[in-house]
């Protein structure tokens, strides 16, 4: 499952050796993020984002345990019993604020992983596997994200159960009982907020399941890399302990400090203020928005406003869940020989638009329904989905890619002995 | 490629330690001790919450406790004993022999100058934790007219002392003071 | 076939999208205009701090004791009458600066529901340290009933809830005004009704709850400052900031050190990198 030249773990320490005996599991570690693990040896900063949502997992894990502690799931004490760890609970501001900004960090560092796998091609054989549970992943992390929210019990907490579910209100027929269903009520109200929280404990647990499952598939064919040259020999890699543990490392550390001014400096400026009210069903907010990480799909779900054979309500809803799944499909829609947006001009472009696109549909969903918000927000959908289904299938068949490095040896060092063998001398990045 | 990951691997036994090591060894300790001062809040926030500090003492009025007469109240979330002992219980308790008990205290041991009638006792048999009976009124007090465990029959005397039964000591007896002569705080 | 069907069903969200668009467009070009301007958006103003500042401000915080002492008072001498303080208990004034002695017999100044002893019946009692400042009202309706339908909320957490919270309380004491004629020329559906008052910090302009600082000297503060309108509101709102976190200084304290050390491991993280690197960076 590795590169012939990894190297292989020898323990050296009886006790070691009888442990590797018995249960290897140092072993496993080893050729997963130690020694044993070779890796190109041209990973850019945008290759930490991996192992720094690893880290965010984890931190949410932990903070998460301890405010179940001291949380309690009911619609009658569950806004009092945040304020209580905010209050009262030994260092349970921290623990709070630390989970809260957690969760938003935890979305920075997924974007970026997203976006540094559309660049460079990361979903394109032999690594579909890895992009399909990657995708897996967001949707289950979204799920926890959103359920995550509901337990303050705040107006916003309360609306967005309301208006989330409500989303599967809008399926033809069933879709009221679906929502009644989600919610054991007519209304978010003391059933929901339970199995929210429930489900909240629970998922995270899955989802580190799945993130192993995510590692495990990485290791069949090894990390991808900015060149999206495979890798050719050993010259190509590097162990990863010790270059890309320090890296890592670096990464962690210039990670913790932006985080770490959020929780410390400004805990509640990506939260909303109507969430420190208590939840009234009698009473919408001026602006109800969901958490930052979902504007921009909260835009598309808003950008149908047109009844078309379908009621503009189900196209929202259609079009919002087909923004994320459409990424399921990225690894046949771009069919371009060459992977890395480095050495694919047209691609570049349009990814660059991607993000700008992106960027505006996030304005938007934190706006307020009105125009000139929405129709900005309709020709961003627009471009969106032609991104995606139109422009990227498009490209990747008419595009000329520049030419490629040899090997990665090549475009580090600027030369590989075995390129002077070969047939490819292109320009090194 | 061979020469690239040995060095971190090699020891140079003559000058030691060397800087590039050093520096390794500094980073790789730093985030230990960060590790480390993470750890204190995740296990500090499983301590007494400020609430439940604060809940910890219980102001009581017994001015209308008359002798003979017990209340039970509640001393951080457990039951506590106060009661007005009778002339006939204090003699009952100073005629035992001190030294002949399992747990050698005095009625005077176990009650505050000046307030000798007033014994104050939490309601926690020493055995395994349940709650005795006696202080309320018509319940068994034992065959030494105090207190009666009923999980396992331990028998407390007059003066709450374990007479009898698998209690090691007798019921312990919180720090209390009189603030006014009907007035106690626990705690 | 993956690719086609993509493209179709790329194109067929892009056209819906798109009618949507253009029915959009078409609704604006008819009216000639976005939004129809409200009365919120005309004159509703940003809400500012109080010119002096606060110590709690900025990157080096810290509590003026004396003023939040003030804006206790404010609180207890004008706000208690209509808005809880329902996350406070009385043994956190002790962060206050006031003695355990004065925390005690500050809470027995409060009446507290409480249980008669002998028969059960709800009563009321003196305050203890433990417990929490009593509502003003029973219940929701009972205080939409003494407020003209209006239920005056909970402040504890009132600088938290409204965006840019201190200076959103102290804009919004110090900001009732008459209605300009402009606005009653302009939206006249939006000058206060009976039993509404003028607010242009407060969301719809209109509120419901009267000036509750009218007069310099309302108050007699306790350490002789001269209570001014502008003094009690700037008061009353530090209050209210310390209600909504009181641990907003240590936390910021805690911030700095926690800095302190992400900057220092950063740069030795930094160093130890490239001293790992530098290996890979020779030739073989």
């Amino acid at each position: 499952m590795s590169f012939p030249w990894a190297k292989q773990y020898e323990p050296t320490n009886p006790l070691m050796k009888y442990l590797d005996e018995k249960l290897p599991l140092p072993r496993l570690v080893y050729n997963a993020v130690g020694a044993g693990y070779p890796v190109p040896r041209n990973l850019s900063y945008m290759w930490n984002f991996g192992v720094l949502a690893g880290f965010c997992l984890v931190l949410q894990i932990v903070t998460g345990v301890v405010l179940a502690m001291h949380y309690a799931a009911n619609d009658a004490v569950a806004f009092d019993s945040v304020e209580h760890i905010m209050r009262d609970v030994n260092w349970g501001w921290l623990m709070r604020y630390a989970h809260a900004n957690g969760a938003s960090f935890f979305f920075i560092v997924i974007y970026l992983h997203i976006f540094r796998g559309f660049y460079y091609s990361s979903y394109k054989a032999p690594r579909e596997m890895i992009w399909l549970i990657g995708v897996v992943i967001f949707l289950l992390t979204m799920a926890t994200a959103f359920m995550g929210y509901v337990l303050p019990w705040g107006q916003m907490s309360f609306w967005g159960a309301k208006v989330i579910t409500g989303l599967f209100g809008a399926i033809p027929l069933v879709g009221e009982s679906i929502q009644v269903w989600l919610l054991g009520g007519y209304a978010p109200d003391n059933a929901a907020l339970n199995r929210f929280f429930s489900l909240h404990f629970l998922l995270p647990f899955v989802i580190a399941g799945v993130v192993i499952l995510h590692i495990w598939a990485l290791h069949i064919p090894g990390s991808s890399n900015p060149t999206g040259v495979e890798v050719k020999s050993e010259s190509d890699t590097l162990p990863f302990h010790p270059y890309y543990t320090a890296k890592d490392g670096l990464g962690l550390a210039v990670f913790l400090i932006f985080y770490a001014a959020f929780v410390f400096f400004m805990p509640n400026a990506l939260g909303h203020p109507d969430n420190y009210i208590p939840a009234n069903p009698l009473s919408t907010p001026a602006l109800i928005v969901p958490e930052w990480y979902f504007y921009p799909f909260y835009a598309i779900l808003r950008a149908f406003t047109f009844d078309f054979i379908l009621p503009a309500q189900l196209w929202g809803v259609l079009a919002m869940f087909a923004s994320i799944l459409v990424w399921f499909f990225l690894p046949w829609l771009d069919k371009s020989p060459v992977r890395s947006g480095r050495y694919r001009p047209l691609f570049r472009k349009f990814f660059w638009v991607l993000m700008v696109d992106m960027a505006v549909l996030f304005y938007c969903g934190g706006a307020h329904a009105e125009e000139p918000y929405i129709m900005i927000s309709q020709i961003a959908t627009a471009y969106y989905f032609l991104h995606f289904l139109v422009i990227l299938p498009i490209i990747s068949s008419i595009e000329k890619p520049e030419p490629l490095p040899f090997s990665i040896t090549e475009a580090v060092l600027g030369s590989d002995e075995k390129a002077a063998q070969g047939d490819s001398a292109g320009t090194a990045a | 490629m061979a020469t690239t990951t040995d060095t971190a691997d090699t020891v140079v036994a003559e000058d030691g330690v060397r800087r590039r090591d050093f520096i390794e060894i500094a980073a790789v300790a730093t985030a230990g001790v960060g590790g480390i001062f993470t750890l204190i809040p995740l296990i500090s926030q499983m301590s007494m919450s400020k609430d439940v500090l604060a809940d910890s003492t219980t102001e009581l009025d017994i001015s209308a406790l008359e002798p003979g007469q017990s209340i039970k109240a509640i001393f951080r979330k457990q039951p506590v004993f106060v009661r007005n002992l009778t002339q006939a219980e204090i003699d009952a308790a100073n005629a035992v022999d001190v030294d002949d008990l399992r747990d050698a205290e005095s009625l005077a041991d176990r009650t505050l100058e000046g307030h000798e009638n007033i014994l104050v006792v939490m309601g926690v048999c020493t055995h395994l934790g349940c709650v005795p009976l006696g202080a309320a009124q018509g319940e068994i007090k034992g065959e030494f007219g105090g207190y009666f465990c009923p999980c396992h029959g331990s028998h407390y005397d007059t003066a709450a002392r374990i007479r009898k039964g698998p209690a090691p000591t007798n019921l312990e007896v919180p720090e209390y003071t009189f603030t006014s002569d009907t007035t106690i705080v626990i705690g | 076939m993956i690719r086609l069907v993509g493209i179709l069903v790329g194109l067929g969200f892009t056209f819906v999208v798109l009618l949507a668009f253009g029915s959009g467009a078409l609704t604006v070009m008819g009216q000639g205009y976005f939004v129809e301007e409200t009365a919120e958006h005309a004159f509703h103003e940003e809400a500012h701090m109080p010119a002096e500042g606060y110590s709690f401000d900025g990157l080096m915080p810290s509590w003026d004791l004396a003023q939040l002492q003030r804006g206790y008072q404010v609180y207890k001498e004008v706000c208690s009458a209509c808005h809880g303080l329902n996350q406070i208990a009385f043994r956190n004034l002790d962060e206050l600066g006031y003695t355990e002695a004065e925390v005690k017999a500050e809470a027995a100044n409060w009446v507290v529901p409480g249980i008669n002893q002998d028969t059960g019946e709800a009563t009321t009692r003196p305050g203890l340290p433990t417990d929490y400042f009593p509502d003003p009202y029973a219940n929701d309706i009972m205080a939409a009933a003494a407020n003209n339908n209006a239920i005056p909320p909970d402040l504890s957490l009132m600088t938290k809830a409204r965006h840019n919270g201190t200076a959103y309380v102290y804009s919004l004491l110090t900001g009732y005004q008459e209605p300009s004629a402009e606005l009653a020329e302009r939206f006249p559906d939006s000058v206060p009704g009976p039993g509404l008052y003028h607010n242009p910090y407060f969301a719809n302009l209109n509120l419901a709850m009267a000036p509750p600082l009218t007069t310099d000297g309302q108050v007699t503060y306790a350490d002789g400052t001269e209570a001014t309108v502008d003094q009690m509101a700037t008061d009353v709102a530090a209050f209210l900031t310390w209600t909504a976190e009181p641990s907003l200084v240590d936390r910021v304290r805690l911030g700095w050190i926690v800095m302190g050390f992400l900057i220092f491991a950063t740069i030795l993280a930094w160093l130890a990198k490239k001293q790992v690197w530098a290996k890979a960076k020779r030739k073989d």
